[in-house]
């Protein structure tokens, strides 16, 4: 049975590395997930015959509640999507905590010094603190892009923070170290409540100073922390396809953070201690600077003569309900012969990859969707630059403005684009509350509106004037 | 049972390292799907959570198991549906291979 079981985990590691692997073109990604729920069914079958699982009706029950609650959460709308993902990193950690805190009373009271070994014990420790605090991390991240009225959006910053935390992880370590020592110790069981209780806290104020606009790093990190916890828990239950399947999802996370710090030129411990917009905002100096406003009846006269349209979405379009108008743009622009890209930054939206995903749903063929290091030498011969709902990946302060909080932000070079036309909601600055110059420029024209209803009117004047040449 | 922990070191080590390669080459148009995906596949912590609630053991470590073993299967079911509900909204222009959502 061991060998049947030992097999089948094989196999599974083999089917998710598999899985992954395919990801690596949307042609074959479905395969991906297919290979994937093979092999968590056989991981789950071939654990589940072992002969050491006799109380069969508490695991059905178990897996039913999960089926219940996992269908709907698979059906939200994409834009929340990245509470859902922060969501699935809680539930995670939840995994991980439980199983480590049940471990841990358990060979506590059956089997003694003996089955909490050192390596055991910093094993089932990890394992505990990388749960819990993913599990009160990420629900606060799931909360503040959920936007509930409770969890402030903005960085909550208050004195000693940093050192405080620090406190805070140092004393649930000791416990740790102590623990480890002294495993039956009379004081252990408590001792070990309290590095749970520790934990937990921990999370949440890890998480309390980083503000809206870094949730795409956290959410990779604390996938990540999820991936790392499941890798203890196989080291508790010496486990391999838990160590590999944790080990794939913690690097998954790991890189996926790394590409969101490059692309705000932030580094991690910027992000985690840094609490981004507590720069003073130096105002605007010197001379008033004007806008340029267009209506979108010369704005689509402008677009109807281009060759090259590059349209930049952000999270705003989203925000607006505007893919499915901006596809309708698509349409007509295409049918007149001519090409449309769609420019992504790394960040637009609020999750890795989530722009990509917001278009895909309405349509737009992915091979339309270029990357921001791709289409930026393309740039100068674009002809008109769209953008759409996005304001700081596209401020040239960030290649110029030593000063600007984003100084150093590789961003898509609309600037440099033969003409730009910028929708925007209202004449207020973006999220990071920093001007765009970008506004200014004489080649910009701003279209000042709703972004759903600006591009329906551009939709509009296409499908009416269709004898505009 | 003292365990020799060197052997599952090894395999850590060497499956980050695959981890590492293996994402990398992951299209940069799928990292929300990625990231759900590898979401629904660490769930396999669900084989912890099976054990330990189907186990011979006193009833409150089973329950512990139990929530542990809701919140795994959560993760994998909702974790693969969504990730193939994305997936399949990502079309080339090329006629005949869209379908209507």
């Amino acid at each position: 049975m061991h060998g049947v079981s030992q097999f089948g985990y094989l196999v599974a590691s083999a089917l998710f590395i598999f899985a992954l692997h395919w990801m690596n073109t949307p042609a074959t990604a479905r395969r991906g997930v297919y290979a994937g729920i093979a092999g968590t069914a056989l991981a789950v079958i071939v654990t589940w015959a072992e002969p050491s699982v006799i109380h069969h009706a508490w695991i059905i029950l178990a897996i039913v509640a999960g089926f219940i609650v996992g269908v709907p959460l698979s059906k939200v709308p994409l834009t929340a999507v990245p509470q859902r993902t922060a969501l699935s990193h809680a539930f995670g950690g939840a995994a991980a905590g439980l199983v480590g805190t049940a471990e841990f009373y358990l060979r506590l009271s059956e089997g003694g010094a003996e089955a909490l070994s050192p390596f055991r014990m910093v094993a089932l420790l990890a394992e505990v603190l990388l749960g819990y605090l993913t599990l009160t991390g990420s629900l606060m991240a799931a909360g503040k892009l959920q936007e509930l009225k409770w969890v402030p959006q903005r960085p909550v910053t208050y004195p000693f923070q940093n050192v405080g935390n620090f406190l805070l992880l140092g004393a649930g370590v000791a416990l740790g170290i102590a623990i480890t020592l002294q495993p039956t110790a009379p004081w252990a069981a408590v001792a070990f409540a309290g590095v749970i209780v520790l934990s937990l806290l921990f999370g949440v104020l890890l998480i309390i100073p980083i503000g809206g606009a870094d949730m795409p790093t956290v959410i990779a990190i604390l996938n990540s922390y999820a991936g790392l916890s499941a890798v203890a828990m196989g080291f508790v239950l010496d486990n391999k396809l838990l160590i590999t399947a944790g080990a794939l999802d913690g690097s998954s996370g790991l890189i996926l953070a790394i590409i969101m710090c490059k692309a705000m030129n932030r580094s991690f411990t910027n992000v985690l201690f840094g609490a981004f917009g507590q720069v003073k905002q130096t105002k605007a100096t010197g001379e008033e600077q004007i806008y340029k406003a267009e209506t979108p009846e010369g704005a689509a006269q402008v677009l109807d003569q281009a060759n090259l349209v590059v349209i930049i979405p952000g999270y705003g379009m989203a925000v607006a309900q505007a893919q499915h108008k901006v596809r309708e743009l698509y349409d007509q622009l295409k049918k007149r012969g001519v090409t449309v890209k769609f420019a992504i930054h790394p960040v637009a939206g609020r999750m890795p990859g989530h722009m990509n995903v917001l278009l895909a749903e309405a349509d737009i063929p992915y091979t339309d969707l270029v990357e921001m290091d791709e289409i930026n030498p393309d740039m100068p011969q674009v002809d008109v630059a769209l953008v759409v709902g996005a304001n700081d990946v596209v401020n040239p302060a960030a290649r110029t403005d030593k000063t600007s909080p984003i100084y150093g932000m590789p961003i898509i070079d609309a600037d440099k684009a033969r003409s730009v036309f910028a929708i925007k909601r209202s004449k207020n600055p973006g999220f990071a509350g920093i001007d765009n110059q970008l506004y200014f420029s004489d080649r910009t024209w701003m279209l000042f509106g709703d972004a759903k209803n600006v591009v329906g009117e551009l939709v509009k004047q296409f499908a009416a004037g269709s004898g505009m040449h | 049972m003292t365990v020799d922990f060197w052997p599952t070191l090894y395999v850590f080590v060497l499956a980050s390292f695959i981890g590492l390669g293996v994402i990398r080459r992951v299209s940069r148009l799928l990292h929300t799907p990625l990231m759900s995906l590898t979401n629904a596949i660490s769930a396999i912590a669900v084989v912890g959570s099976i054990l330990v609630t189907g186990g011979d053991y006193p009833l409150r470590i089973r329950i512990l198991g139990a929530i542990a073993l809701f919140a795994s299967m959560t993760n994998i079911v909702s974790g693969f549906l969504i990730t193939d509900r994305m997936l399949k909204m990502f079309k080339t222009d090329k006629p005949g291979e869209g379908k209507q959502a």
